[in-house]
This record gives C-alpha cells, sequence and structure tokens, in this order.
C-alpha cells in the first residue's frame, strides 16, 4: 500500500507546486511576439503557459462559466465592461505594476469608458474599423476620384453595385458594421434604440444583395490575393493584407482608411479573472508587458498600436509612422467608441443580423 | 468472472462490510480535505464503490441491475435536468450567466423563490420568431436528405463488401474504417481545400476543360450535402455490411429456384432481409445529423440554416443560456421519437434473432 501510495502522493505535492509557478495567459492569435514569451520566462522565472482564441465571444463564455484557470486574458472593451459587471475580474495591485506610469494618458482616458478609473484592466493594443481597398481595381471601376476612404464605397448602393463584380466583404460582426451603417446615415453609431437598428437594417439591406460574404477573418487573403476589392474589418488586418500582397508581389496595392464619415475605436484589454490560480504571476506579466521595450516589440511585430506613450520610441518607423495605425491628431479626434449593448437589445441586435445574412 | 469471486469469498467473511466502511471514510476523508485537484472525484467513486458493496449484500440482483441505471442517471439525467432547468430561468449579467441560482444556504424560502422565479417565457419566445421553426425544418430536411443520399451510396458498397471473397473482406472492412484514424476536423478541413474557388476540384474541372469559371461550391448547401455524406457514411455501411453478410444465400438459390430472375431476387429477398441494417444506419445517421453544427459552420455559407448553428449563436453571440437551453431541450424532444422508433426496431431485430 505504501508503495503505491508515496508517488501518488508525490505527484500531488509536486502538482500543486508547479501550478504556483505557471502563469497561464488567454489571448487572441497572432498577437504577440512569440520571442517576448521566452523572455518573461527568463526575466521572471515562471513558467508560461500560452493559449490562444479567436473571437470574444468564447472567451466570454469561459469568463461567465468560471473556473477558466487562466491568469491573464485579454477582452475587447465592451466586453470587459460587461465582464466586469458580472464580476469576472478582481482588481489589479498596482503597486505590484511599476511599469504602469508608462501607459499613455489619451488611452487611459478612453478605455476609463469601460473600466472607471482603469482599475480593473490595462490597454494592450488598440486599433480601428475601416476599409480596405484595392486601389487599382476600385479607381478603375469607379474612376480616379474614387472616395477611398468614405463609408458611401460600401453604403451608397450606386457604389456597390458597381463593386459587387469585384467583391465586397463586411465582417461577420454586428457590434462592428451596425455602427459604422450608422455613422454613414448620420446617426449616433453608438446607438442602441428600435430607431437606430430600423435605420440600420435599412442602410444595409440596400447593398446587400452586393455584399458578396460576411466574415471576420478571410477577408485577409482575399483582399491579398486580389479577390475582392473592397473589405470593411480591422486596421491591423487590413495592412497584414497590405504587406502578404506586397511580399506576394502580385500587382495588388491594398490601403487602408479609417472612414471619414468616422471610424470605430476598440480597444483589447488585459485583466486579471476574480478566480485566477496564480494572480501574483498574472501582475509579473502585466509588468513585464508594460516595460517600454517589450511593448514595442510586440507592436513592431504585429502593426497594431498600443497603449504604451513610453514604447514609441522603440517603434519602428513602418509603425509610429503609418497614419493608419497611429492616426493623426485630427484623425484620433473623429473615432468613436462604443458601449456594451444589454442582454435585451443584444437579443435584438443579433435578430437583426440574422435576417440581414440569412433573410429569415 | 475473477471480481465476482473476490466479492464473493469477501462475502462470505463478511470482509466486504469493512472494506465498504473503510472505504467510505477514506472517501468522505478526500473530499473532507481537497488536498488535490480532482480528490472530490476520486472520494466520490469510492463512497460509490462502498455503497455497492453494501447494496449487494442487501440485495444482489438488484444491485447488480441498479449500475446501468445509476449510470444513466448520472451522465444523461442529471445533466438533462440541469439544462430543463436553465431552459426555464432568465439571463443575467453575472457568473453564470442566468438566474435564479439555487441557494441552499436560504432553506426553504430560498427553494420557494427558485421555483417561483421559472417559467416557461423562453419556449414562448421560440414560438413567437419564424426563425426557430425555420431552422428546426431546415434541420429536418438537410438530416433527411443527406440521409437518403448516404444511403444510395453505402448500399452499393455494403453490398460489394458482402460479395467479396471471404480474404478480401478483412481489407475491404479496414477501408471503411481507415478515415476514422484521421480527426475528423482535419478531414472536414480536407474538404475546404476541396471545394473553394481556388480548390482541387476547380482547378481539376478548369484544367480538362469542363469549365471556363471557378465553380462557387465551398459555403453553400452542396458543400454541407458532400460534408455529412462523407463523414456518415461508414455509420451506414456497416450496419448493412452485417445484415448482407449474415443473409443466407441458399433462400436466394430458392428464390431463382421458383422462377425469379436475378434482379427479382434482389428486391424480393435481399432487400427485404437486410432491411433492419438499413434503419439502423439511417437513425444513426439521421439522428447526429439533424444537430450537426461543426460541418454546416465550416462548409456552410451564411444562408445554410441548422439549429445546432441557432444555438451556438444563441449561446455565445446572445450570451441567452436559458434560451440556449430551451432550444436544446426541443431538440431533443424532436429526437425522441426516432430514437424510440430505433430502439423498438432494435428489440424486433433481437427478437426476431432468437
Amino acid at each position: 500500500m505504501k508503495k503505491t501510495l508515496l508517488p501518488i502522493a508525490a505527484l500531488m505535492a509536486f502538482g500543486s507546486v508547479a501550478a504556483a509557478e505557471e502563469v497561464h495567459v488567454y489571448n487572441w492569435s497572432d498577437y504577440i511576439d512569440e520571442e517576448l514569451l521566452d523572455k518573461f520566462e527568463a526575466d521572471t522565472g515562471y513558467e508560461l503557459v500560452y493559449d490562444v482564441f479567436d473571437s470574444n465571444e468564447v472567451l466570454e463564455t469561459k469568463m461567465l462559466s468560471g473556473g477558466s484557470g487562466y491568469d491573464v486574458v485579454v477582452p475587447t472593451g465592451t466586453f470587459l465592461q460587461r465582464q466586469i459587471a458580472a464580476g469576472a475580474f478582481q482588481p489589479l495591485d498596482y503597486s505590484k505594476l511599476p511599469n504602469a506610469e508608462n501607459l499613455w494618458d489619451l488611452i487611459k482616458d478612453r478605455t476609463a469608458e469601460y473600466d472607471p478609473g482603469n482599475e480593473y484592466a490595462i490597454n494592450y493594443m488598440w486599433g480601428t474599423t475601416g476599409i480596405g481597398v484595392n486601389v487599382a481595381k476600385v479607381q478603375e471601376i469607379l474612376g480616379e476620384d474614387a472616395p477611398l476612404d468614405s463609408l458611401s464605397l460600401i453604403f451608397d448602393p450606386a457604389n456597390a453595385e458597381k463593386l459587387s463584380e469585384c467583391g465586397i466583404q463586411l465582417l461577420d460582426a454586428p457590434v462592428e458594421v451596425i455602427p459604422a451603417a450608422l455613422a454613414y446615415a448620420g446617426m449616433d453609431p453608438d446607438g442602441h434604440d428600435e430607431e437606430s437598428l430600423a435605420k440600420a437594417e435599412e442602410v444595409i439591406m440596400a447593398v446587400r444583395p452586393y455584399i458578396q460574404k460576411f466574415n471576420s477573418s478571410e477577408y485577409i487573403n482575399a483582399l491579398a490575393n486580389g479577390e475582392i476589392c473592397v473589405a470593411l474589418g480591422w486596421s491591423g488586418d487590413i495592412l497584414q493584407a497590405r504587406d502578404r500582397a506586397w511580399e506576394a508581389d502580385n500587382g495588388v496595392e491594398i490601403a487602408y482608411n479609417a472612414p471619414a464619415e468616422g471610424a470605430m475605436m476598440w480597444f483589447d484589454m488585459m485583466a486579471i479573472p476574480a478566480d485566477a490560480p496564480n494572480p501574483e504571476g498574472a501582475h509579473a506579466f502585466l509588468n513585464f508587458i508594460m516595460d517600454a521595450e517589450n511593448m514595442a516589440a510586440a507592436s513592431n511585430y504585429v502593426y497594431y498600436a498600443n497603449g504604451n506613450l513610453a514604447s514609441q520610441e522603440y517603434l519602428i518607423e513602418d509603425v509610429i509612422g503609418d497614419t493608419a495605425i497611429y492616426p493623426d491628431e485630427a484623425t484620433l479626434e473623429s473615432l468613436y467608441t462604443t458601449t456594451p449593448w444589454d442582454a435585451r437589445s443584444q437579443r435584438t441586435l443579433t435578430r437583426l443580423w440574422t435576417k440581414i445574412k440569412s433573410g429569415i | 468472472m475473477r471480481f465476482s469471486q473476490t466479492l464473493e469469498s469477501a462475502y462470505a467473511s463478511k470482509a466486504d462490510l469493512v472494506l465498504a466502511a473503510l472505504l467510505a471514510v477514506a472517501g468522505i476523508a478526500l473530499i473532507w480535505l481537497n488536498q488535490a485537484d480532482g480528490s472530490h472525484f476520486t472520494g466520490g467513486l469510492l463512497i460509490a464503490f462502498a455503497v455497492f458493496v453494501t447494496a449487494y449484500r442487501i440485495n444482489r440482483r438488484l444491485a447488480v441491475i441498479a449500475v446501468p441505471y445509476l449510470w444513466l442517471l448520472v451522465f444523461f439525467l442529471v445533466p438533462f435536468i440541469i439544462v430543463v432547468k436553465i431552459s426555464l430561468s432568465d439571463p443575467a449579467i453575472a457568473i453564470p450567466p442566468y438566474t435564479p441560482t439555487l441557494e441552499l444556504s436560504e432553506g426553504w424560502t430560498g427553494l420557494k423563490s427558485f421555483f417561483g422565479d421559472l417559467d416557461f417565457e423562453n419556449f414562448e419566445f421560440l414560438a413567437s420568431d419564424p426563425l426557430y421553426y425555420t431552422a428546426y425544418l431546415s434541420s429536418a430536411k438537410i438530416a433527411i436528405i443527406s440521409t437518403a443520399i448516404t444511403l444510395l451510396v453505402a448500399f452499393p458498397i455494403a453490398y460489394g463488401m458482402a460479395k467479396a471473397s471471404e480474404e478480401w473482406r478483412p481489407t475491404l472492412m479496414m477501408l471503411v474504417i481507415l478515415p476514422f484514424w484521421t480527426s475528423f476536423l482535419i478531414r472536414v478541413y480536407a474538404w475546404m481545400g476541396i471545394l473553394g474557388r481556388e480548390g482541387f476540384l476547380n482547378s481539376f474541372l478548369l484544367w480538362l476543360g469542363i469549365i471556363d469559371d471557378p465553380l462557387t461550391m465551398l459555403n453553400t448547401n452542396f458543400a454541407v450535402y458532400v460534408g455529412i455524406v462523407y463523414t456518415y457514411l461508414p455509420f451506414m455501411i456497416l450496419p448493412i455490411y452485417a445484415t448482407l453478410e449474415k443473409l443466407d444465400v441458399s433462400l436466394l438459390e430458392a428464390a431463382e429456384d421458383l422462377g425469379c430472375t436475378r434482379t427479382q431476387g434482389f428486391w424480393l429477398v435481399t432487400l427485404p432481409l437486410s432491411m433492419p441494417g438499413i434503419i439502423a444506419g439511417c437513425f444513426l445517421v439521421f439522428i447526429p445529423v439533424l444537430g450537426e453544427f461543426v460541418i454546416p459552420s465550416l462548409l456552410g455559407g451564411s444562408d445554410t440554416l441548422m439549429i445546432g448553428k441557432i444555438l451556438y449563436e444563441e449561446f455565445f453571440s446572445n450570451r441567452d443560456w436559458p434560451v440556449a437551453s430551451a432550444v436544446a431541450v426541443i431538440l431533443l424532444l424532436i429526437l425522441v421519437v426516432p430514437i424510440v422508433l430505433f430502439q423498438r426496431n432494435q428489440q424486433k431485430q433481437a427478437e426476431a434473432d432468437q
């Protein structure tokens, strides 16, 4: 008996010790320079377990079920706000985060809308939702003076009909497309009331026949291969498409523009779940990420802007100098943010989206 | 056998009761101390075993019969009751995201308010929106059509296998089972590569000169049917093959002696006798396809409406666990009919075999 029990007891003891030394991080896919992961282990001595997801909904379901086992997660602002309300996160202990002084006040002010006082989360990356165009094709169809930075490219039925022959794709995400439709119609992009939804439905339905597909990931390749010529998508994704086309040297020139009618600004935030097994390690990871050089390395790799002012001196020119990533002051002013949908309006929204996509 | 003998000898010496007591104490201690992950589970198992050993002393027959029923209770009925309970709740921004939750600490009043807060609102909601019954109907349509296609493809294969010589059968059987060695998800992804606009099939057809422009096959219902038929084919082949293989050839010879042609023999003898296999195969395909989620979401388009996808959207996009549970409960109720028919068919066959 003793002989068999001892190794088991030893294993159990070892298991609990090992768990204390591990930090479990759950981040978006393709969202960090992987060398940073090794560096974190070397710097702090923690063992890093790094998992990825590709939709806020999947993360949210894990958070709301509880017991996810993760120490650091990265929800987008609107999702963060709702999950804080549900009690999913623990307040940050800023005494363990000396690098928080590197954060950019301008971004902090904006994220405080979701998380008052930035009590629960720090900004990791941020970006805009805008228009990716295949410049040559769009100008060929609509003429030299085509409005490349206007939502009318997509939501004006006359333009959309002509452009449908080379392909238009939109994100399969109502929380992104509905605000864009409202911005085009000159209404408050953050409207959740029935009138706003009816207007958005009208705008999108008018161009529905010309939209090839609603998808949140395929448009990167489709733009890069020249299969489509207009996409409403996330800034970093469209810049990726631009770079892929450039690398493939296939003669496709992709440009990203934040819409002149106003573009949505979103924030991916790092937070610590209330039931994180290793909050100590989670704070160590957040502090590591907020180091100016580390954060710059991540941005230089994924081509998204970050909320870290001190990191800007380490950014490569391709990132800091690109107004598609770091917009100028005037554009920054025109960017809008949205607030989360409550349960009732969320249902109406999803139902509307199903109707737009499938006609039922 | 060894186990029951051991139990038997322990029974004689009353060592079983001592063992049961020891196990129960160890189980309770494990749960109480809760030192490591899974100690609740191990503790529960130990206590369950102790209960079984004690029950075996009281009534052997009952104890043995109780095991499969207990299994059903723990792994089917209890989860189902939880789902039904959630379907009667209301969504909330909380962990877990619905209300009410059972507060045992509040005693009787807690229990009363808990049941008072449950209602059928979500089911009424499902009935009020055409989306849901359209989705159920469209799922049923896709399930029926793909079951029929699978049957048409599978029957000749099974027939050929059963007619093949003895030495070939294991190889053929192997070939049918072989795809299972690769993950189901990877095989569906492979179809995305085959059916895509730039995919293998389009390139091949273009090369042959049959078409001038690539066909749109991926993200259509056509791709969903291809994926379903491909994935579920073995489930249809195997039961049909099993009945055809057992078929007594002398019956066919007798039919021919009585003036049947080969074709008539097939329709009048082979087909009716292979009916149990066909029915079993059809149910094995129809039931899982009705709730299928992975294939339509990977191969289907935005207009492919299936109840599995709706369920996913309710759960993930709307965070509405109660409505998602209500959708699942209704799906189960719909499935109860074919499952009962299937059981009856199996039973009849078992009786016929005897």
